[in-house]
C-alpha cells in the first residue's frame, strides 16, 4: 500500500505531525521536538506522497520498502507519522516515553510496528540500511531502503564507514536522507565539525547527492522521484532544513532547545503557530 | 617440560579458526548465509566460503563498524549472516555496533571471532583478544561458543548457523590437537564429558581442554581422577553439567584462554555459588596484557599449562 496525498492533504498531514511531535513530548515532559520538527516534510513526503511502499496490515511483507530512523532520538517524529499511517492508534502517541509503552524514547523495532531498526546510538542507521539494501539485491527483490541521518550524527565514523562501502558497491536502491538543520547538542554544527560541503564530499564517495529546501513539499517530492530514478549508484537528499521548524519558540535558539520539550504554558501558542491538523 | 601445543599427547588437528571456515563452505549453499568480512578471510578462512559463493561475500574492508551494522540489516531482512574478523577487532572496535544493531534488537547475526587469546603468538598483545569472552557475555541474549578442537569448531559453526539468535563463535591461530574423537559427542549448550572422575573436575574450553586432558593423565598417575567437561557454550552455560560436577567431585578448576575477569571461571563460579558451593581454582591469563612470542613461550609465561592444571587440581583437593 502507498497513501500518495495531494500537495493540501500532505500540507494538513504535516501539521498534524507537528502537533503531535509537539504535543507528545510535552506530555512525556521529555523528548526531542526540534530533532523531530526538522525531518517533517520529509517524512510527510516519504510516507504520505506516494514514494515508500508499505503496509501497516502487514508490516513484515518482504516487499516492502525500508526506512530507517538513524538520528533515533526524533523518534516522536518517526512515532507520530507511524501513528498517521495506521500502524497503531493515534491515541497511543500520548503515551510516549511512559513506562509499559512499546512507544520508548528511541525506537525499539521488538517492540513497535513499522519500526525498521532499533536506534539512539548515533551513526549505525546507515550500515543497517546496507545490510537490508544488500539482501534485497541479492534477492532480487524490487525494495528501497531509506535512511535518514542527522547532520550532528555524521560526525561518527562509522557513518563515512557506510558512505564508503555503498558507493563503492553502487547501491541504487539506498538513498540517504540527510536532515541538515544545523545543530546539534550545544551549538551549531559549523562550529564543532563544519560537514560542508556535504553533497561534493558525497559525491567524492561515488553517491549522487542533490542539496535542497527539506521544508519545501514540491522540492522533497521531485527529489524523491529522482533519487528512485537513479542507477548505479546511492543517492543522497541533503536537506537543508530549520531545527523545530514551525515552533518560533524553538527556531528562535535551537541551541537552548535541543532534547527538551515545550513547557505547558507555551505548549498552546505553538499549536496556534503550527496551526490546525487533521 | 617443553610444551607441545600441537599435540599434548593427542593427535594433531587444524586450528578451530579452518575447520571454521571449511565448515562454513560446507554448508554455503544454504542461500540465507551471507558472509561479511573485515579484510582479514585468508586469515578467518572464510575465504573458502568466498571461493565458492561469491555473490554472497562482502569484504567490508577494514571497518569492523559498518562491517557489524550491514550484518545486522542483512538480518532484519531474513539472511543469516556470518561476520568474521580478528576477534578482539570485531569484539572491541565493534562493540557498539554489536550492542545496539545486534543485541538489543536480538537480530540473528553469527560473529566469528579467530585469532583469539595469546596463542596467537609472535603477533603480540594488540592482536590478541583476551577480553572478547567477557565482553559476548555481556550481552543479553547471546550465545558464546568456545571450541576446543577442529571437529568442534566444525559442528559448532553448523550448529550456530541452525540456531536463531545472535551468536559469537570464538576460534584460535595455531593447530590443535584433535580432542573429539566422536564428534556426535558435541552438542550446543551441552558440556561434553571427555573424561569421567570422580575426585576433581577440570572445566576448560578453548586450547585448554587439550591441556586438561593432558593434565588428567598426569594426576592418573598420582592417583586422581579428573573428570574433564569440555565447555564449549559459555553463554547460556549448562547448569546441570556443573552442578553435578559440584556433587560429585571435590572440587572443581576452571581453566581458559582468557582474563580472570567475565568469562568462563566467572560464569562457572556463579553456578557452583548458587546450586553447590565447592572449592575452586582458576587457571586463566590473570590481569594482564601478554608479549610476542611463540605460542608455547606465551603459554608457559602466563600460566597456560598442563602443569599449571595439574597444580590447581592438587590445590583444590588439599586437605
Amino acid at each position: 500500500m502507498t497513501k500518495a496525498l495531494d500537495r493540501s492533504g500532505l500540507e494538513r498531514v504535516a501539521r498534524q505531525i507537528r502537533r503531535d511531535i509537539v504535543q507528545s513530548t510535552t506530555e512525556a515532559k521529555s523528548g526531542h521536538p526540534s530533532s523531530s520538527l526538522s525531518m517533517v516534510e520529509l517524512l510527510v513526503t516519504l510516507y504520505f506522497g506516494g514514494i515508500l511502499r508499505y503496509d501497516p496490515q502487514n508490516p513484515h511483507d518482504p516487499d516492502r520498502d525500508i526506512f530507517i530512523l538513524s538520528k533515533g532520538h526524533a523518534a516522536p517524529g518517526l512515532y507520530s507519522v507511524l501513528a498517521e499511517a495506521g500502524y497503531f492508534p493515534r491515541e497511543d502517541l500520548m503515551t510516549l516515553r511512559k513506562f509499559g509503552s512499546p512507544l520508548e524514547g528511541h525506537p525499539n523495532m521488538c517492540r513497535l510496528p513499522g519500526v525498521e531498526a532499533s536506534t539512539g546510538s548515533l551513526g549505525q542507521g546507515l550500515s543497517i540500511g546496507i545490510g537490508h539494501a544488500l539482501a534485497a539485491r541479492l534477492d532480487g527483490r524490487d525494495s528501497r531502503t531509506y535512511v535518514l541521518c542527522g547532520d550532528g550524527e555524521s560526525e561518527e565514523g562509522q557513518f563515512w564507514e557506510a558512505v564508503m562501502f555503498a558507493g563503492n558497491h553502487n547501491l541504487d536502491n539506498l538513498t540517504l536522507i540527510h536532515d541538515h538543520n544545523g545543530y546539534q547538542q550545544t551549538a551549531a554544527v559549523d562550529e564543532i565539525q563544519p560537514l560542508d560541503p556535504m553533497p561534493s564530499k558525497l559525491q567524492a564517495f561515488k553517491w549522487q547527492a542533490r542539496e535542497i529546501d527539506g521544508h519545501s513539499l514540491d522540492q522533497v517530492a521531485e527529489t524523491f522521484e529522482w533519487a528512485r530514478n537513479v542507477t548505479g549508484a546511492p543517492q543522497a537528499i541533503v536537506a537543508r532544513t530549520i531545527k523545530g521548524k514551525g515552533v518560533s519558540l524553538l527556531e528562535e535558539a535551537p541551541w537552548k532547545w535541543h532534547g527538551k520539550p515545550i513547557p505547558k504554558d507555551e505548549e498552546a501558542k505553538a499549536l496556534a503557530e503550527i496551526g490546525a491538523g487533521s | 617440560m617443553t610444551l607441545d601445543l600441537t599435540h599434548l599427547g593427542l593427535p594433531g588437528g587444524p586450528s578451530t579458526r579452518e575447520a571454521f571456515g571449511d565448515a562454513l563452505a560446507e554448508i554455503g549453499s544454504d542461500e540465507r548465509i551471507v558472509v561479511v568480512d573485515g579484510d582479514v578471510n585468508n586469515s578467518t578462512y572464510t575465504n573458502k566460503f568466498k571461493e565458492r559463493y561469491a555473490e554472497r561475500f562482502f569484504n567490508a574492508g577494514i571497518a569492523e563498524s559498518n562491517m557489524v551494522g550491514i550484518a545486522a540489516g542483512l538480518a532484519a531482512s531474513g539472511k543469516i549472516p556470518v561476520a568474521a574478523s580478528f576477534s578482539t577487532f570485531l569484539m572491541s572496535n565493534a562493540f557498539d555496533q554489536i550492542r545496539m544493531s545486534v543485541a538489543f534488537p536480538n537480530l540473528n547475526v553469527k560473529l566469528v571471532g579467530t585469532h583469539a587469546g595469546i596463542s596467537i603468538g609472535e603477533d603480540g598483545p594488540s592482536q590478541m583478544a583476551i577480553e572478547d569472552i567477557a565482553l559476548a557475555c555481556s550481552l543479553p541474549g547471546f550465545t558464546v561458543i568456545v571450541p576446543a578442537d577442529g571437529p568442534s569448531a566444525g559442528a559448532a559453526t553448523k550448529a550456530m548457523i541452525e540456531r536463531d539468535g545472535p551468536t559469537f563463535l570464538r576460534c584460535g591461530r595455531p593447530d590443535v590437537p584433535i580432542v573429539y574423537d566422536d564428534i556426535s559427542k558435541f552438542h550446543l549448550g551441552k558440556a561434553t564429558t571427555l573424561r569421567d572422575g570422580d575426585d576433581v573436575t577440570i572445566v576448560a574450553n578453548g586450547i585448554m581442554v587439550a591441556m586438561a586432558l593432558d593434565a588428567a593423565e598426569t594426576l592418573k598417575k598420582e592417583g586422581v581422577e579428573a573428570r574433564v567437561l569440555d565447555m564449549h557454550t559459555v553463554k547460556p552455560v549448562d547448569v546441570a553439567s556443573i552442578e553435578r560436577a559440584a556433587n560429585e567431585t571435590r572440587g572443581m578448576v576452571v581453566a581458559e584462554e582468557h582474563l580472570a575477569y567475565g568469562g568462563l571461571g566467572a560464569t562457572v563460579s556463579m553456578v557452583v555459588a548458587e546450586r553447590k558451593p565447592t572449592r575452586m581454582a582458576f587457571v586463566n591469563i590473570g590481569d594482564t596484557y601478554a608479549t610476542s612470542g611463540t605460542p608455547e613461550q606465551l603459554l608457559t609465561q602466563y600460566g597456560l599449562t598442563p602443569d599449571a592444571i595439574t597444580d590447581a587440581a592438587r590445590r583444590v583437593l588439599k586437605d
